[in-house]
């Protein structure tokens, strides 16, 4: 038993999916375009521009803020944060810092373990910055496309211990912002970036926290995630065995040679010297107006994968697997509506998607559903009637009945196949046989 | 030319007795003639107010009549305008070319105004003099050993010294309304946010506000009439309907009352100045105006409030100008830049905010209730626009406390963001004089009204500088 | 000393000489004992004004509009590949 315990608080980063930027009407799609090809004077921090905040960036700000759990600010503002680097065109962040649209707020992983939620506010993103050997200059290279995109900034309380709650914690605020429309939130293409604060507790029943902390930036995968956490908790371990404190910093994860390193050039003076934003007028809510986008919110996946379970009568862990995306989710419960009247039930539904791995997207849930239909073998008549069937057939038939009691098996087909008929729908033929022989047998 | 105003220009183009191509050939001989000496433009466009002259005289043969329509003007080089070198009065950006037009750029040039070039301030609109250019101090025109007062210096001038029939401008503590009155021209500072800031070089954001120099009070009018209104790009011009501010211009000012601050008439205030000031007042109650004193009690504290506000959001301003994306790095910043980011920075740091900064917020809303009560009382507010005359060249350049004192009539409005027109009152040992009438939110009407009944009947600004 | 002037330019990304450093920090002193009269004034329970329209919720619809084209935005710099290039900004490793 370790007598450190890890005490680990997430900042996190998502992109939101909007069509223009966070202050200006530059497109938002940026990726893959031509270096410094989606810029404006504002967005490149021209002398004499302004921001003007998007409104709907807005919105999914507070509906991603309505999903954690958060209480809303209904009075809100933008702040400038102040500091100098070349992706950051204006030498501030327009960036939320007293009054963050939501506050207070909490997830709960699948065991029921609740985390905090600290702040949920909104900001810009900065340019992009590339590291280049130029002529034997080291050069850094910046691409503003990105400049002004908005993003959603999610603080959590220092409430983690270890790795694996953290990737859950990822793989929840990821499906959560999907099932909100508002953002890809892929990792590996930057749209949700993830910032642990790291530090050791010896203190058993974590009062107090440790007096230091260490940030580390530049995880981009979400197999890095773990890795990078475990690297970073046994280098402070390390020193903290030998007597020292490990230095307030941040550190980069270089995924080529599995270790953090100190990123000794963000350590200047951060004194950001935030002020409210004055070209932009504060931001202002009613009860109700939140309250209506609490509404509108769409049912998330916990709860539409318990749903599943209690409506569809799915096992939690195909509930789970229908409810991962909610394009799919969507799918299932329009394919269960549609096959109600082909008898196609939704457990076969179900197990049609999972055991097949059908893709949603290439079969429409009309076919999906006509070809379970085709294949399906539904026993829909119950157990009285089948018997008064069988009973007719065989009064209707005695020829038949008595060849077969003669020894004719063959014979057996064609009273299974008037069975058949007088049921008029698709049974099992197996079942159906052993019935007849059965009541044949009875009757002899 | 002499003597010119917008107005009789317009009359004379629409009667076609002149064309905006002459008239812009004639200002363009005048600068030639004046600026070496005056250093009123940093850049001349002859070549595109020639283009933009004969296409004005294209819309005038086919009969259209907009305010500015081939009237020649001049703009503050704190304005964008693109393809045409834009430097805010600072060496950082001295071979910069404005990438767009500012929006009230737009909104001049598609009214047909002519612009004939950039003019000459104090750098990123730090000064009250003029002499802090990285390019010169330009000369007041009336005695070219004095200041013209700043920081927009080359506008003002421009306007009296023939060079254009009306100069663009800012006032965030006082540079238009200073100046004009040194200048023995007319100056608005519009409310805040009555002329979008939109592509004009920001000096402090919550307090700049857009306004222009002209030789009468109806010429100003006419050019408000253009520039007002609220535009997508800026989030902070309220949507208040712009009026025909010329309709009722001859409204006088019977049974108007006027403000008199008591705070204003102080030790300090040079006592030819006083008297002039209190010999306006009364011209304007023997034309049936009230004159009441009032208070505006913080007054003496609104140099602090706006000086740690203002050099805060220098400071956050300034900070794009890197050198990076365009213009020289930060090595090229003069002492006045440097002071005031400094200053801001220092004010804005951990352990100061409180102490600095909002204390200075607090105060604002202190400084913004003094007007609320005192509007309850009064229509408008008269006062002198400066404490002292223009002083000469080099006479406080040593001292920038001392030259920051300069402002104290001028900051209260822009802290609390009321508009402030400046109209000539007379000359004291041949320097001109002149006096702000503050008016309530949006109230420009109201301020041309006064300012325009005093200059009927007192034509101050026909007295030309000898040049 | 009211003010380390060398801690402020520092934060403020500013060159400042080390023969102007006195002067800038006599100027800025006298400045900041002025502005300090502030201290006089009571202003226990009075709040903050930052902006002076009153206006709240000026946004914008997310509509994207032509951005500008790469020439525009790049001419005046220096610049790699239409990227803008800068003196490497160093990441240890």
């Amino acid at each position: 038993m370790s007598k450190y315990t890890p005490i680990i608080g997430l900042e996190v980063h998502v992109e939101l999916k909007t069509k223009s930027k966070m202050f200006c009407s530059c497109s938002a799609d940026y990726f893959g375009a031509e270096p410094n090809t989606h810029t404006c004077p504002v967005c490149l921090g021209l002398p004499g521009a302004l921001p003007v905040p998007n409104k709907t960036a807005i919105e999914w700000c507070i509906k991603i803020a309505l999903a954690l759990n958060c209480e809303i600010n209904l009075f809100s503002k933008f702040d400038r944060k102040n500091y100098f680097y070349p992706d950051l065109p204006k030498g501030y962040q327009i960036s939320q810092y007293d009054l963050p649209f939501g506050k207070n707020g909490h997830i709960t992983l699948k065991d029921g373990r609740r985390f905090g939620i600290t702040r949920v506010h909104m900001e810009e993103d900065t340019g992009k910055l590339m590291h280049q050997d130029i002529n034997g200059v080291r050069t850094s290279l910046v691409d503003f496309n990105r400049s002004s995109v908005p993003l959603v900034e999610i603080v959590t309380e220092p409430d983690f211990h270890n790795s694996a709650d953290v990737k859950e914690y990822l793989q929840s605020l990821q499906q959560i912002v999907r099932y909100l429309e508002v953002s890809n939130a892929n990792m590996d293409k930057g749209d949700m970036r993830l910032e642990p604060n790291i530090s050791l507790s010896t203190n058993p029943d974590l009062t107090k926290l440790p007096n230091y902390k260490v940030e580390v930036k530049n995880i981009n995968s979400f197999r890095f995630v773990e890795k990078a956490i475990e690297y970073e908790l046994k280098r402070q371990e390390k020193i903290l065995e030998s007597g020292q404190t490990p230095p307030q910093e941040t550190r980069g994860w270089n995924d080529v040679k599995n270790l953090t390193f100190s990123q000794r050039i963000k350590e200047e003076a951060n004194d950001y010297r935030y002020f409210p934003e004055p070209d932009i007028t504060p931001i202002t809510h009613t009860k109700e107006q939140i309250s209506t986008l609490r509404d509108s919110l769409p049912e998330l996946q916990d709860k539409k994968s318990i749903r599943f379970t209690n409506d569809h009568g799915l096992p939690i862990n195909d509930a789970e697997i229908l409810t991962r995306e909610k394009s799919l989710a969507d799918y299932f419960e329009k394919a269960v509506a549609h096959g109600a009247s082909y008898n196609v039930s939704s457990r076969q539904i179900a197990n049609a998607i999972i055991n097949k791995k059908l893709n949603h997207l290439e079969i429409t849930l009309e076919n999906l559903v006509s070809n379970i239909a085709k294949e399906a073998v539904i026993q829909t008549i119950d157990d009285s009637e089948l018997a008064s069937i069988i009973t007719k057939v065989l009064t209707d038939n005695p020829k038949a009945v008595e060849d077969y009691k003669a020894g004719k098996e063959s014979v057996i087909m064609f009273l299974v196949g008037q069975c058949m008929r007088a049921i008029g729908k698709k049974v099992n033929v197996q079942i159906i046989t052993n019935l007849i022989k059965n009541q044949i047998q009875k009757n002899a | 030319m002499n003597n010119l105003t917008i107005k009789e220009a317009r009359r004379q183009l629409k009667a076609r007795e002149i064309s905006s191509v002459e008239l812009t050939k004639s200002y363009l001989e005048t600068i030639k003639k004046h600026n070496e000496q005056l250093n009123a433009f940093i850049t001349i466009t002859e070549k595109e107010a020639l283009a933009q002259a004969e296409e004005a005289d294209k819309r005038i043969a086919k009969d259209e009549s907009t305010p500015l329509l081939g009237i020649p003007i001049a703009l503050k080089d704190l304005y964008m305008t693109k393809d045409i070198k834009t430097t805010a009065g600072s060496r950082v950006l001295e071979n910069y070319i404005g990438q767009y037009d500012a929006t009230t750029v737009m909104l001049l040039k598609k009214a047909g105004a002519v612009i004939l070039g950039k003019t000459n301030l104090d750098a990123w609109a730090h000064g009250s003099s003029g002499e802090n250019s990285d390019f010169g101090p330009t000369k007041n025109p009336y005695n070219t050993e004095y200041v013209p007062g700043g920081s927009s210096s080359g506008s003002p001038v421009a306007v009296a010294a023939e060079m254009a029939l009306a100069a663009s401008g800012t006032d965030t503590g006082g540079s238009i309304r200073l100046p004009a009155s040194f200048c023995n021209v007319v100056g608005l500072k519009p409310t805040y946010g009555r002329v979008s800031r939109y592509g004009v070089i920001a000096m402090a954001s919550s307090l700049d506000s857009i306004g222009h120099f002209t030789k009468t009070v109806e010429d100003n009018a006419m050019y408000l009439q253009v520039t007002a209104g609220s535009y997508p790009h800026d989030g902070t011009t309220p949507p208040v309907s712009v009026p025909e501010y010329i309709k009722n211009i001859n409204a006088g000012v019977k049974g108007l009352k006027i403000g008199v601050p008591k705070e204003y008439f102080i030790e300090g205030l040079d006592p030819r100045i006083k008297e002039l000031t209190d010999k306006t007042l009364k011209w304007y109650e023997g034309q049936g105006a009230e004159l009441i004193e009032i208070s505006l009690p913080h007054t003496p504290y609104a140099i602090e409030v706006y000086y740690i506000i203002q050099t805060a959001e220098v400071s956050s301003n300034l900070a794009r100008y890197t050198g990076v994306r365009y213009g020289h790095d930060r090595r090229y910043l003069g002492d006045e830049a440097k002071r005031r980011i400094m200053l801001g920075t220092y004010v804005l740091s951990a352990g100061y905010y409180d102490a600095y900064y909002k204390k200075a917020m607090q105060v604002r809303t202190l400084l913004k209730k003094d007007f609320e009560e005192a509007f309850k009382k009064v229509n408008v507010i008269i006062t002198p626009a400066s404490p002292t005359l223009p002083w000469k060249l080099g006479e406080k350049t040593d001292d920038p406390l001392a030259m920051y004192l300069s402002d104290i009539f001028t900051v209260h409005a822009n802290l609390v963001g009321v508009p402030g027109l400046s109209v000539p009152m007379g000359f004291i040992n041949g320097l001109p004089v002149g006096m702000q009438i503050l008016g309530p939110h949006f109230s420009e009407e109201k301020l041309f009204q006064v300012g325009h009944a005093f200059e009927l009947a007192n034509p101050v600004w026909k007295e030309r500088p000898s040049l | 000393m009211k003010i380390n002037i060398p801690h402020i330019a520092k934060l403020a990304n500013l060159t400042i000489a080390k023969d102007q450093e006195s002067m800038f920090e006599t100027q800025l002193s006298s400045i900041l004992t002025y502005i300090e009269r502030l201290n006089e004034i009571d202003t226990t329970g009075v709040e903050e004004t930052s902006q002076v329209t009153g206006l709240e919720n000026v946004t914008r619809e997310d509509k994207s509009l032509p951005s500008m084209p790469q020439e525009d935005a790049i001419f005046q710099a220096t610049t790699y590949n239409s990227f803008f290039a800068v003196k490497g900004v160093f990441e240890n490793e």
